[in-house]
């Protein structure tokens, strides 16, 4: 059943890492379950900061999720046929990321046990429902997608026609998610730092360079130890769009920056002082805030040099402070930000608790987990296309395990050789159908 | 497949208009129900702080005792898990435009009472995912139900007065003189001053106004012309928190 028993055979390399992430979750779920009885005054929020770490790191996840788009429509809408190998990465990624965003609010909430609250009550007037529909509607989309691309690929058939619309649903779908959630944050009328119309837009940028850059980590992380290589071309096509991304979102935060500091209207300088010159109140995000803008100029500077955007370790790490910078930026100094000062001018500190960390790294160990279980399954099919001499039909019955414990091991396909070129143009089928 | 991107972009206009459709537009438009229809027959309730009474009496804090004990507020120690239905703050926190710096320090610290503004356009009754709070219609009181409250906290970010307080733990066993007549709170859900509601239908006053000895606090139907607090209105310039967010705060405060 879909295609799970692919993701029950792997090398030792596998279970163990498999195994880490369950006693992740497993110790991070004890915790949870603690909070669940104790309440939320176990983490660091407050009255006066009453999100925190949780929202943040859902704030962040949605860009993550939308990201995928980032793949899906050059593929899809331009024909690039380099990125064949990617999209499905790219839907899963986004599967994987929904569902973070989905618990993070769940963790985030007083009292989860009433979550049906939201539809059977439902308010067409509250932001907040907008975004459970469309975060909803997103990961109904992307499961079908990638769920139907994959079983007709493993089938070794072309995908019933229909699916197509449902991509190209999921094109606009993944704008809104991330539009929606700017909506969160900028329809408030009292929080300065979030009362702007560029939210949704920064939000965006933000979320089409963190979201890929992940991206090229895991296809480098795929590479090394599977030996999938999704070929040079489409690296270095998606490292250009984290550049385009990450060049728009800094010129969107300079636009917040001179608006404030020019105007030097009180409620809109206030972020600004907090988070990066410290002059006002001592918050502890002075040292975030900083470390966000030196980690965002050095990924600027390796992403913009194109000898270096060129080179893979170097484009590694570029990635690396793309994605790093932009989580500080949002998981961390966009949410807690906005509550400083509070309501009755307060500048009240916020520091996570050790639970709360421990809860937090919970839910990306789930992320982790569904990230590798569904890349497993992936691969599996791919692989199977292309190392095997044995027909389709046959793999589907045993469920390409050889293939699989091939790449276990780690050793048959070597990056880059001539198996995965094959694969490659096999694989770019997918976009030419018709 | 192919598609060009003349018909991706005509599709995604038909998907915009559909989504725009007037429902939608309706909301992002009209404040709130009670709002939109004859509001002359329905009251608004509405309080005003005379601060320059409140003034004379240095130190006292009667009306939030009061407010505390009817209500079954917890009091904590920490700052972080506090409840607050009516507190005092000093006026420049309340008022920080109305701030100079030739002020004397007494006049910025003068202790003020702060509480839910029972807003015209309340912000924190949009973003309710729930309906787990709304306006009243009758009275214009910004009402909660803590039965239906998921414990979002996007009331509290929404809210630009800090009138919001949420119960980070079981508050139950903080409370001080526990009041039968009134129910206790649960941890994980988000409460705030009511303007008593459970006495007004018993024909009382807020237990604030009532205990005030220097009469302070001044309660009344903002939609009456001819009740005590219009009258005041009428005669005096008085200050609300944050009028230009367009909320339309309904507590006044005398200076």
């Amino acid at each position: 059943m879909f295609m799970l028993e692919k993701a029950m055979v792997g090398g030792r390399r596998y279970w163990i890492w498999v195994g880490a992430l369950l006693a992740v979750i497993a110790i991070a779920f004890g915790f949870y379950l603690h909070q669940l009885s104790y309440g939320l005054g176990l983490t660091g929020m407050s009255r006066d900061v009453s999100w925190g770490l949780y929202i943040g790191q859902f704030t962040f996840m949605v860009g993550v999720a939308a990201s995928a788009v980032m793949v899906v429509l050059p593929y899809y809408l331009h024909s690039h046929k380099e990125f064949a190998r990617m999209t499905i990465l790219g839907e899963f990624l986004a599967v994987a990321s929904v569902t973070m965003c989905m618990l993070f609010v769940m963790i985030d909430m007083g009292k989860p046990m009433r979550l049906f609250n939201i539809f059977l009550y439902p308010q067409f007037h509250s932001v907040m429902f907008w975004d459970v529909v469309a975060l909803s509607g997103y990961l109904v989309l992307n499961i079908t997608i990638t769920l139907v691309t994959l079983h007709a690929e493993q089938q070794d058939v072309h995908p019933p026609g229909w699916i197509k619309l449902v991509i190209l649903l999921s094109i606009p779908w993944a704008i809104s998610i991330h539009t929606v959630t700017g909506f969160l944050y900028a329809g408030l009328p009292g929080r300065m730092a979030w009362r702007t119309a560029i939210m949704a837009p920064r939000f965006l940028a933000s979320a089409f360079a963190a979201g890929p850059a992940l991206l090229i980590l895991l296809c480098f992380l795929l590479r090394r130890q599977t030996g999938f290589d999704v070929g040079r071309k489409a690296i270095h096509g998606l490292a250009v769009i984290v550049t385009y991304a990450m060049v728009i979102n800094v010129f969107f935060i300079a636009m917040e920056f001179f608006t404030a500091m020019y105007s030097r209207v009180p409620g809109l300088t206030e972020d600004f002082q907090d988070l990066y010159l410290g002059t006002v109140s001592h918050t502890s995000l002075l040292p975030w805030g900083r470390s966000s803008m030196i980690l965002m100029a050095a990924a600027l500077v390796l992403l913009l040099v194109p000898a270096l955007r060129r080179n893979e370790k170097t484009l590694a790490v570029a990635c690396a402070l793309v994605f790093s910078s932009l989580w500080i930026d949002k998981g961390v100094c966009m949410v807690v930000g906005g509550f400083i000062p509070s309501p009755l001018g307060t500048a009240t500190r916020y520091v996570p608790t050790v639970p709360e960390v421990i809860i937090t790294l919970g839910v990306w160990a789930v992320g982790a987990l569904m990230v590798t279980v569904f890349y497993k399954i992936a691969l599996s099919v791919e692989i199977a296309k292309e190392t095997s001499y044995v027909p389709a039909y046959e793999f589907a019955r045993t469920g390409g395990a050889i293939g699989l414990q091939a790449h276990a091991s780690s050793s048959v396909v070597a990056p880059g050789s001539s198996a995965t070129g094959q694969a490659k143009e096999e694989v770019s089928e997918r976009g030419k159908q018709e | 497949m192919k598609i060009t991107r003349k018909e991706f972009l005509k599709i995604s206009g038909a998907c915009l208009v559909a989504l725009s459709g007037k429902n939608v537009l309706a909301v992002l438009d009209s404040p709130v129900k009670s709002q939109t229809s004859s509001p002359s027959a329905r009251k608004q309730l509405g309080m005003i702080v005379d601060t320059r009474k409140c003034a004379k009496a240095k130190g006292c804090t009667k009306c939030i005792e009061a407010c505390n004990k009817a209500h079954n507020v917890p009091s904590f120690q920490d700052p972080a898990h506090q409840i607050k239905w009516i507190w005092e703050r000093p006026f420049v926190d309340l008022f920080s435009s109305y701030e100079t710096q030739y002020m004397e320090t007494s006049l910025k610290e003068e202790s003020t009472p702060v509480l839910c503004n029972h807003c015209d356009n309340p912000p924190c009754v949009r973003v309710c995912p729930t309906g787990a709070t709304w306006k009243r219609e009758e009275d214009g009181i910004v009402m909660m139900d803590w039965h239906r409250c998921i414990g979002c906290r996007y009331c509290m970010a929404a809210c630009p007065y800090g009138a919001r307080s949420f119960n980070w733990v079981d508050p139950r066993p903080h409370i001080e003189n526990l009041n039968p007549d009134f129910p206790t709170r649960t941890r994980g859900v988000v409460e705030k001053c009511t303007f008593c509601s459970e006495r007004l239908v018993k024909g009382q006053l807020p237990a604030c106004v009532e205990v005030c000895p220097e009469k302070a606090l001044v309660f009344g139907d903002l939609n009456d012309p001819k009740s005590e607090i219009r009258q005041m209105l009428a005669k005096d310039y008085t200050l609300r928190r944050r009028p230009e967010l367009g909320t339309g705060p309904n507590v006044f405060y005398l200076v």
